[in-house]
């Protein structure tokens, strides 16, 4: 298993510093939620990370340096993303979407061949993810939490070492996030994962660790314990703790 | 929606049948029903059918609305002119109209590779691929994409024929190359040899089926509607949109090309004007009309529109153009799935649902409790 | 020396035909997004109002200035006319829009066809448009001049260039339009009638056309398919400026004149053409969103 090394990692977009040289660690097998108020950086930082937008510094997997490599080729090293709003290939059926993911190391000639039956890292996925039932239905069709089920499901066949996940149960009922924080818990003994969330309940039930980002910057890291008594922490979530909450 | 993804996967059974069936119709039916002029006008059809079948893989499947095919069609219809009017010249002669316009003295030097059949042939698939890959290459990689590539392509139909106009000399100009007399030794005056051409055309027009329909059915194909609908998305996954793209593109250019090849014979001549903006544009809208996610929608609206257009356009010229443009609008804005959405919900209302192939429960572990599947 | 400048002069004004050409097409695609195939036959239709009222006004220049504001708003209906029957319903679907836009187009060439008739019709230049401006002497003794015509459809395009900047910068309407055109849904919840402001748009943007089609009267005779002719360097110009600002057009159209009018002074016409297509695909090796671009966040 790898982590994840961050080194002074900076994005700016014409002038406006979204992520100001950032440092951060993501030891193997860890389960780090990243949180801050809005505009801190968190998820520009995910873009960084998997090729979205430009950045100087560092940001290792593993040994391997990220930055500078093409979108595709990063996750062909192993390092998967969701995003915000899920997106998944809604004129697709649930195996399909599956299926493409799980195949970008696919040979042309493979690619030219039909797909028979249900390869077994998809099978599994599917059992994980609990969608086995509606494979054969349209992405489009799924339910907003089944949706980000399957985007999970793809990072798993897309045989993701580090993912990172950008707000994975948002919109969520109770029932579905509990199951999704086990699932991450779940997914964590094997590999790397970093999670975007305004759920402070959420966080306290399943972060392993904690990094707060404000104002592009590292504010605090540590256990949830300890990020909680940070009085920096308080600050910048004073009066805004609640709404976060009740937001998420 | 089923008709804009083609998730439908018939068995080998029926697939074996509509192929079995197509054949019967294309090589028993039509010649036995049709008169000599008439089935040289299916043959111009069935070409039109041909550069349909790609554009249904690239625009339908890949959302690659190519406003330009009529530069494949044209490249290899151009290839396959140029070397049956250098066999129809003799040995060493040059083609009548260069004599006529160009007053040249000897053969330009692009001219004489295409002397040799076997180098003319495979110039007639080979050079629209080319020409799409370099194009699509550089176009895919810095991700110039949706409306921008269709103006993009069209600009390239406009730029190639001025171009092809303007040299006149050498290409036959407003003309184009007419007048074609033989076709690898056999004289296209004789009407079993045009019924011959007929049976090339069709016979390559079902191989052409075959490659399509096994591109779309295959990962591949699945692959290319996932980056019609998000190509960020599959960026994230691991692969290249613009490799999976410019394959659907240099297919679709070859096989135009291939169509523009048998035009030449079918017909007897290739010019800009069959090759230009609006025809390029007019292979779009038979497409739009059968279906163009479908495999056979393109085939039968490229026949049909081809067909209407040759019946109403000399009588009422003014009629055609309203009609077809009416087409356009009524097709585009308010069927978008084409006339195969019909018959797909016609055959969707007796259809049984299909049974999945693997059995359904929830997962065994206790993660999964409560969670709705 | 006086040859390199009088290319330059049959640059610009080629530049300036084709700015003018591209400047409505800049608010409805740059702006809006909305591929319009039928803003060729906008054009037709300001040329063609230009030879009706040239048959009530016998003066020819009275009628080409009673023209400039007619066809305005004659192509300016009409785009708002197609607005409101057949785009408002695909703004999810650009790609479907042009083509059904092409549909219209065919339709709208019949219909001058049964109208004027097949052939191509021409209107009187008035005088004062007729003959050469004399510009400069060069020291060999030739004489730089510019077509008056040309030097007119200079000035027109100049004027509406600041007209279009100051209705975008100082008016309400042009406030909207920069707010839609940036963020159509904050817009909506903000209070702006975004339906209303598209159509406005959408007439400007095709009245500009109709304007467009005036000045072209000038230059040549008047067809069904004048539209289909000029559209797609239009196109071209508003693809390779980039979209959602003016200032890329105006650079490309008299760039893209510049390059068109000595290419082919060095070649031919038809060469000069695929030059200026590979050109322009390799220019957007360098800019894939052209000259210009309006940064988002979105993931698109």
């Amino acid at each position: 298993m790898s982590g994840l090394t961050i080194r002074g990692l900076t994005v700016s977009f014409d002038g406006f510093v979204a992520v100001d040289g950032v440092d951060l660690d993501v030891p193997p097998g860890d389960l780090r939620f990243l949180i801050g108020p809005n505009g801190a950086g968190k998820t520009t930082l995910v873009d960084a990370v998997t090729g979205l937008v430009k950045a100087t510094g560092s940001a290792r997997f593993g040994e391997t340096e990220l930055l500078g490599r093409e979108v595709h080729r990063i996750a062909r090293l192993g390092v998967g993303r969701t995003f915000q709003t899920a997106t998944v290939f809604e004129e697709l059926s649930v195996l399909q979407n599956l299926d493409i993911a799980a195949g970008s190391g696919r040979s042309a000639l493979g690619l030219l061949r039909r797909r028979r039956g249900v390869p077994d890292d998809v099978a599994r996925a599917l059992e994980t993810i609990g969608l086995t039932g509606r494979l054969d239905d349209l992405a489009g069709t799924l339910a907003h939490g089944q949706k980000q089920w399957l985007e999970i499901g793809m990072l798993l066949v897309q045989d993701a070492r580090l993912l990172l996940l950008d707000e994975p149960v948002a919109g969520m009922s109770h029932e579905e996030r509990d199951a999704t924080g086990e699932l991450l818990h779940q997914i964590a003994l094997e590999r790397t994962v970093v999670v975007i969330e305004h759920d402070m309940d959420f966080l306290r039930r399943y972060a392993r660790t904690v990094t707060v980002l404000h104002a592009g910057k590292v504010l605090s890291e540590g256990t949830v314990a300890e990020v909680q008594a940070d009085q920096r922490v308080q600050e910048v979530y004073l009066g805004h703790s609640t709404s976060t909450e009740g937001a998420a | 929606m089923s008709v804009l993804t083609g998730l439908g996967r018939p068995s080998r059974l029926r697939t074996g049948l509509g192929f079995a069936g197509g054949a019967l119709l294309l090589f028993a039916v039509a010649p036995a029903v049709l008169d000599d002029f008439r089935l040289n006008l299916l043959a111009k059809y069935l070409c039109l059918a041909m550069v349909a079948v790609g554009i249904g893989l690239a625009w339908g499947r890949g959302g690659l609305l190519t406003l330009g095919q009529g530069v494949f069609f044209g490249l290899g219809g151009y290839a396959m002119a140029m070397h049956l009017k250098l066999a129809d010249a003799g040995p060493g002669q040059m083609p009548d109209f260069m004599q006529l316009y160009g007053q040249l003295d000897e053969l330009p030097w692009w001219w004489k590779p295409f002397e040799n059949p076997a180098f003319a042939l495979a110039a007639t698939v080979l050079l629209p691929m080319a020409v799409a890959f370099v194009l699509g290459w550089v176009v895919f990689r810095r991700r110039v994409r949706g409306a921008y590539f269709a103006i993009l392509s069209q600009a390239l139909a406009a730029a190639m024929v001025i171009f092809l106009v303007g040299q006149q000399g050498t290409t036959g100009g407003t003309n184009g190359l007419t007048d074609i007399q033989g076709f690898f030794g056999y004289d296209l005056a004789d009407p079993v040899n045009k019924e011959t051409v007929y049976f090339v055309v069709a016979a390559c027009l079902l191989v052409l089926l075959a490659i399509v329909r096994q591109l779309m059915q295959s990962r591949y194909g699945e692959l290319l509607v996932a980056v019609r609908d998000a190509e960020e998305r599959v960026r994230f996954l691991g692969y290249d949109p613009a490799k999976v793209k410019l394959t659907a593109y240099v297919v679709a250019a070859g096989m135009a090309g291939l169509a523009g090849a048998l035009f030449v014979p079918a017909v007897g001549i290739i010019s800009p004007a069959l090759i230009g903006v609006v025809p390029s544009i007019e292979f779009v809208i038979g497409v739009a009309v059968g279906g163009r996610a479908t495999l056979l929608g393109p085939i039968a609206g490229a026949v049909a529109v081809a067909w209407a257009k040759t019946a109403l356009s000399e009588r009422f010229p003014g009629t055609w153009t309203y009609l077809q443009g009416a087409l356009f609008v009524v097709v585009v804005a308010f069927l978008p799935g084409g006339l195969a959405t019909i018959f797909a919900w016609l055959r969707g209302r007796r259809a049984t649902p299909r049974v999945s192939t693997v059995v359904d429960g929830p997962a065994a572990r206790p993660v999964e409790e409560g969670v709705p599947s | 020396m006086t040859l390199v400048a009088s290319q330059f002069i049959t640059g610009i004004s080629i530049g300036a035909v084709l700015l003018l050409i591209a400047l409505g097409l800049a608010l409805t695609f740059g702006q809006m997004n909305v591929i319009n195939m039928a803003h060729g036959e906008f054009i037709m239709a300001g040329a063609y109002t230009t030879f009706v009222l040239q048959k009530v006004f016998s003066d020819a220049g009275v009628s080409l200035l009673v023209a400039l504001p007619a066809a305005f708003v004659v192509a300016g209906l009409m785009g708002v006319l197609l607005e409101i029957l057949l785009i408002r319903r695909l703004y999810a679907r650009p790609l479907d829009t042009l083509l059904v836009t092409w549909g219209v187009s065919l339709m709208l060439q019949q219909l001058a066809r049964d109208v004027f008739g097949a052939p191509n019709v021409q209107t009187r230049a008035p005088d004062l448009l007729t003959g050469n401006v004399h510009l400069w002497t060069g020291s060999d003794g030739v004489e730089l001049t510019i077509a008056s015509n040309r030097l007119f459809i200079l000035g027109l395009v100049l004027v509406c260039l600041v007209a279009l900047t100051l209705v975008l910068r100082l008016t309400p309407l042009g406030r909207r339009i920069r707010a839609v055109v940036q963020n159509r849904d904050l817009a909506a919840v903000s209070g702006v009638p975004t339906a209303r402001v598209d159509r406005l748009t959408f007439f400007l943007g095709s009245g500009l056309a109709g304007v467009a089609g005036v000045a072209l009267t000038l230059l040549g005779p008047i067809g069904p398919t004048m539209g289909t002719n000029v559209i797609i360097d239009a196109f071209l110009v508003v693809v390779v400026g980039g979209i959602g600002q003016l200032k890329g057009s105006v650079i490309v159209a008299f760039t893209l004149g510049v390059l068109q009018s000595g290419v082919e002074y060095a070649t031919t016409l038809s060469v000069a053409k695929v030059i200026v297509f590979v050109a322009i695909v390799a220019f957007l090796q360098l800019r894939p969103q052209g000259l210009f671009t309006v940064r988002t966040r979105s993931l698109a």
